[in-house]
């Protein structure tokens, strides 16, 4: 079992070199080449037609929405956007590629060129882009023990893919994550890919060097595959570090290859050598005439781009006065930045939503592990009634804590809270009169316990609201009843 | 008068609007004559008699509603390569052996539309690789003139089916000659549409950048008849093109006079047979006779069409055939002995040898470190060739050379020598290469009684000119109402 050398020692005799490679699908309605559905989770082999089977004699004829996708990922990203650009075969055998090859883009891919930015400790640090290219997505193989035979579900097959290919700029595990997220946050704003590590819906290779801090010479590249969440590319990589820059340090060879990340062991594996890579014999694709774009139709895209996430969270310092940190969680998903503005929009003060929805909606969110993208009207909470709420606590009608009360019954019944305060009875008690006769009952029901907090035992205070919040069913109002019972322990 | 069967499609369609013969009594009769001729002549690999007369009779129904057209219950038949749904569709090919097509051709539900009955599958060269039809995988097809002669390949079935009255006409397809060096072996006109034409949805492929389904039959307007029916653009092929489909069949009189005829000289010297050169030279002379301007002309990279069209075409054959793996569909052997040894052993037993050296071909010239030398190379090369032909055409209309240097060989001839098959072709692949629309005509037969073929070859989508252009001369010559007797 190999093991990574200590971070500390390595840092200062080592530096990393990072590329990573996307796979992005997209939220086409249907397939790259054909008209069958692009969603995920039919039955299996229900979205396939001799197009995405690979049938003789079938042909493909290309998706126009994923080359307006591409162009969107490749626009909010800086790149180049090419003209001309060509599809070709990527030849390979295996069972989940049905034609034998996959239709990609090599030679003359749509992006070219680009950049995006990430916050470091050091400051921002701008990552740059190769290439963004197109590609179908293959098949899923299943190995089912139970009827001893492998399987194959071919409803991906054809589910139109970007591929989104860094140059190696990335020094840390750390920034590798943070490149990560920027670039899913980025297209799930476009709407274009939801972003789902697990489903695979959004995967990276990672191609990691290491080379002594000073020296500007490469050294041996490694492929790791396999990582499927933000947290295992992150290992991945801290592991690969520490694996290369320990047989540097021990003069082992290292050899060019694909490694595999074990998520169990917590290590990389080597899958295939450079003797045993694949010769893809790319050429171009005859099928498909080559892609041309016209000026005006990359314009009008990029007219129709969405504010995207550096632009969203200034706004959200500037225009609603929130604390960097506050915007910076509120734009992380742009249906959550959405919502939030859409609760704002509907009379909530923005400190006050900014709370509610970093505590309380994120938690529900959390819980129900909603991560796909929602719709305004996916939320637990409508931003409406969030709003209201918000509004019900600043008016002082019901209490903070009344509040979180009415919060998870909105959340079981999708009521108003209005109408929640109101059919429950939760309106706050503020009366005076009311409460005073609460709070003197409280009194002459425990007159010893009166009786030690005169003579100095003041930490009973906290008793007796306990008591007169029990009696109102916590609809009292905190700070009157402080006011009172104070009032009335030191007068008589 | 004819026997139906060997009316021309046109002249049967008006017996049937006539109601002097219906389609069920014509289908029969095709029927009774491919049972005489089918056991010298091996044309068919699936016959579908029953379908067959049930189309004859729905033919039968649509006309006596009123619904006319020259294909509304004529008998035709189908290359082996081109899919025809709930029927068989092998590719002369073990590996296809019993795959039956879950969808039609574009092609095959255009000609279901004009109501055309379908008799069969006809043979071929497996994958449509070959020029003798040997390469079948079930067994050669024979040449009606000549039963000890090949019939041309690849399309060699369709071509013999429709010499020997067996349909009145077929689809072929032609990579790199596969539709008119058959058609000039057999005797009949074989027309090659340009690239974009016809729309190869449903054709299996072969080499995507050349394949192209054209008709094959007894007479140029025959020809013409199907051709529009098929041609057209289809959202299905994104290289099928969008330009319109003139009505061939009505532009077949077009005068002669002001045509431009090309010669190239390096169709006409070492390795012709004497009487190709000496029939193809004295149907130009026919041509001038009628106020034809003939020109000479060069197509110096046309040398190099051969070796090309082997490196490009096989490159594209290594991919196509990749998807016959013994996973979704076709042969599979070896299931048990895991993924590579199921490959392997599908593979192995599921192609023929022709099929394995096109494809070891492209493969080798499509790898790292051969690309360059070997598939970019010959893309430039096909450039030059499209060039030369460009070049010809600012000086003529029409650039015509034999279709075949020699007339049909003999069963075994060149099996054993791959490259001199391959020459058989040496006339037939520049207009693949190019992309250009051309056809065969029979033009005279040599002292054997083999026909000869005249191979024209026109602008692109100018396939208007090139049939008119065969349709005078087919209406002064009578090579057309001689047929093979059997």
């Amino acid at each position: 079992m190999e093991k990574p050398t200590s971070v500390a020692v390595r840092k200062m005799d080592y530096e990393a070199i990072i590329g990573l490679e996307v796979h992005a699908e997209l939220l086409t309605a249907s397939k790259m080449f054909c008209g069958c559905s692009a969603k995920f989770g039919a039955p299996p082999n229900q979205n396939t037609c001799p197009v995405c089977l690979g049938l003789p004699g079938a042909l493909p004829v290309l998706n126009r929405r994923a080359v307006e996708f591409a162009i969107r990922a490749g626009l909010a990203t800086n790149c180049r956007i090419e003209l001309f650009s060509r599809w070709a075969r990527k030849n390979y055998f295996y069972p989940d590629l049905p034609k034998g090859y996959q239709i990609s883009q090599y030679e003359l891919p749509i992006c070219v060129g680009g950049w995006l930015t990430l916050d470091t400790e050091e400051g921002e640090k701008r990552i740059r882009l190769a290439r963004i290219h197109m590609e179908e997505d293959t098949g899923k193989n299943i190995h089912d023990a139970q009827v001893d035979a492998s399987l194959v579900d071919f409803n991906r097959s054809g589910v139109p893919l970007l591929e989104i290919v860094s140059e190696p700029d990335m020094r840390t595990p750390q920034e590798a994550s943070a490149y990560l997220r920027k670039l899913r946050q980025i297209l799930q704003y476009l709407e274009i890919c939801d972003g789902n590590m697990e489903e695979g819906s959004f995967r990276c290779d990672a191609n990691v060097s290491v080379r002594p801090r000073g020296s500007e010479a490469l050294g041996t590249k490694v492929e790791i595959k396999n990582m499927n969440s933000f947290r295992h590319v992150e290992r991945a990589i801290e592991f690969e570090i520490g694996r290369q820059v320990r047989a540097l340090r021990e003069g082992e060879p290292l050899v060019q290859e694909t490694r595999l990340w074990d998520p169990e062991r917590e290590v990389t594996r080597s899958m295939r050598t450079k003797e045993y890579a694949h010769d893809y014999r790319y050429f171009p694709e005859p099928d498909l005439p080559p892609v041309r774009l016209n000026r005006e139709w990359i314009e009008a895209i990029r007219q129709s781009l969405p504010e995207l996430p550096d632009a969203r969270r200034s706004r959200f310092v500037q225009q609603y006065g929130l604390p960097a940190y506050d915007a910076e969680v509120l734009t992380s998903r742009r249906d959550l930045a959405d919502y939030f503005e859409a609760v704002v929009a509907s009379g909530a003060s923005p400190k006050a939503a900014s709370n509610w929805v970093m505590g309380d909606i994120l938690r529900v969110v959390r819980e129900r592990e909603l991560d796909r993208h929602l719709r305004i009207d996916q939320w637990p909470v409508a931003p409406n009634f969030l709003a209201q709420l918000i509004q019900l606590i600043e008016s002082g009608t019901i209490s903070g804590k009344i509040g979180k009360t009415v919060f998870a019954r909105m959340l079981e019944t999708n009521r108003a809270p209005e109408e929640i305060v109101r059919t429950e009875g939760l309106v706050q008690i503020t009366d005076e009169g009311a409460l005073l006769s609460e709070i003197q009952q409280v009194l002459a029901e425990n007159p010893d316990k009166v009786a030690q907090y005169r003579s100095g035992k003041e930490k009973l205070f906290g008793f007796f609201v306990g008591q007169v919040m029990k009696r109102t069913a916590g609809k009292a109002n905190p700070q009157k009843v402080n006011e009172l019972l104070r009032s009335l322990l030191e007068s008589s | 008068m004819l026997e139906p069967i060997w009316q021309p499609l046109a002249q049967v369609a008006k017996e049937l609007d006539a109601g002097r013969l219906s389609s069920v009594e014509l289908t029969t009769q095709v029927l009774h004559h491919i049972e005489a001729t089918e056991p010298k002549i091996h044309s068919f690999l699936t016959l579908t008699p029953e379908t067959a007369l049930e189309e004859a009779r729905a033919a039968d129904e649509r006309r006596a509603r009123g619904e006319r057209g020259p294909l509304l219950g004529v008998p035709i038949a189908v290359k082996d390569v081109i899919l025809t749904k709930g029927v068989r569709t092998t590719a002369a090919s073990r590996i296809l052996e019993n795959f039956v097509a879950p969808y039609d051709a574009t092609v095959i539900r255009r000609l279901r539309e004009a109501g055309a009955v379908f008799l069969g599958k006809l043979n071929c060269d497996e994958f449509a690789m070959g020029s003798s039809t040997e390469n079948s995988a079930f067994g050669p097809t024979y040449n009606p003139w000549n039963l000890q002669r090949v019939p041309g390949g690849s399309s060699g079935g369709s071509a013999a089916a429709v010499a020997a009255g067996q349909c009145f006409a077929a689809l072929g397809t032609d990579t790199g000659g596969s539709i008119r060096q058959p058609a000039a072996c057999c005797g009949i006109v074989g027309v090659k549409p340009s690239y974009g034409r016809v729309s190869r949805y449903g054709l299996i492929a072969y080499a995507s950048s050349f394949d192209q389904i054209g008709p094959m039959a007894r007479t140029v307007a025959d020809c013409a008849l199907v051709l529009e029916i098929i041609a057209g653009r289809d959202p299905r092929d994104a290289t099928s093109a969008a330009q319109p489909v003139p009505r061939y069949s009505a532009e077949l009189e077009r005068p002669l006079r002001g045509l431009r005829l090309a010669l190239p000289q390096e169709c006409f010297g070492e390795g012709v047979q004497a009487e190709v050169r000496d029939a193809v030279l004295s149907a130009v002379r026919w041509f001038e006779s009628q106020g034809v301007a003939v020109v000479e002309t060069s197509l110096p990279h046309s040398r190099y069409a051969v070796p090309t069209y082997y490196l490009v075409a096989t490159a594209e054959a290594s991919s196509n055939l990749a998807r016959y793996d013994g996973v979704r569909f076709g042969l599979r052997l070896a299931e048990e002995a895991g993924l590579l040894t199921m490959y392997g052993r599908t593979r192995a037993s599921g192609f023929g040898a022709e099929v394995k050296r096109r494809i070891m071909l492209g493969t080798y010239a499509l790898s790292a470190g051969y690309y360059d030398a070997y598939y970019l190379k010959a893309l430039k090369v096909r450039t030059l060739v499209r060039r030369d032909f460009e070049a010809a055409f600012t000086r003529a209309d029409v650039v015509a050379m034999p279709t075949a240097p020699t007339t049909a060989f003999r069963l075994g001839e060149k099996t054993g020598d791959p490259l001199q098959m391959y020459l058989s072709d040496i006339f037939t692949i520049a207009a693949n290469l190019a992309g250009l629309p051309a056809l065969s005509l029979p033009c005279g037969f040599d002292q054997e009684g083999l026909p000869i073929g005249l191979q024209l070859v026109g602008r692109p989508f100018q396939e208007a000119q090139l049939l008119a252009a065969a349709h005078a001369y087919e209406q002064a010559h009578p090579w057309k109402s001689q047929h093979p007797s059997l």
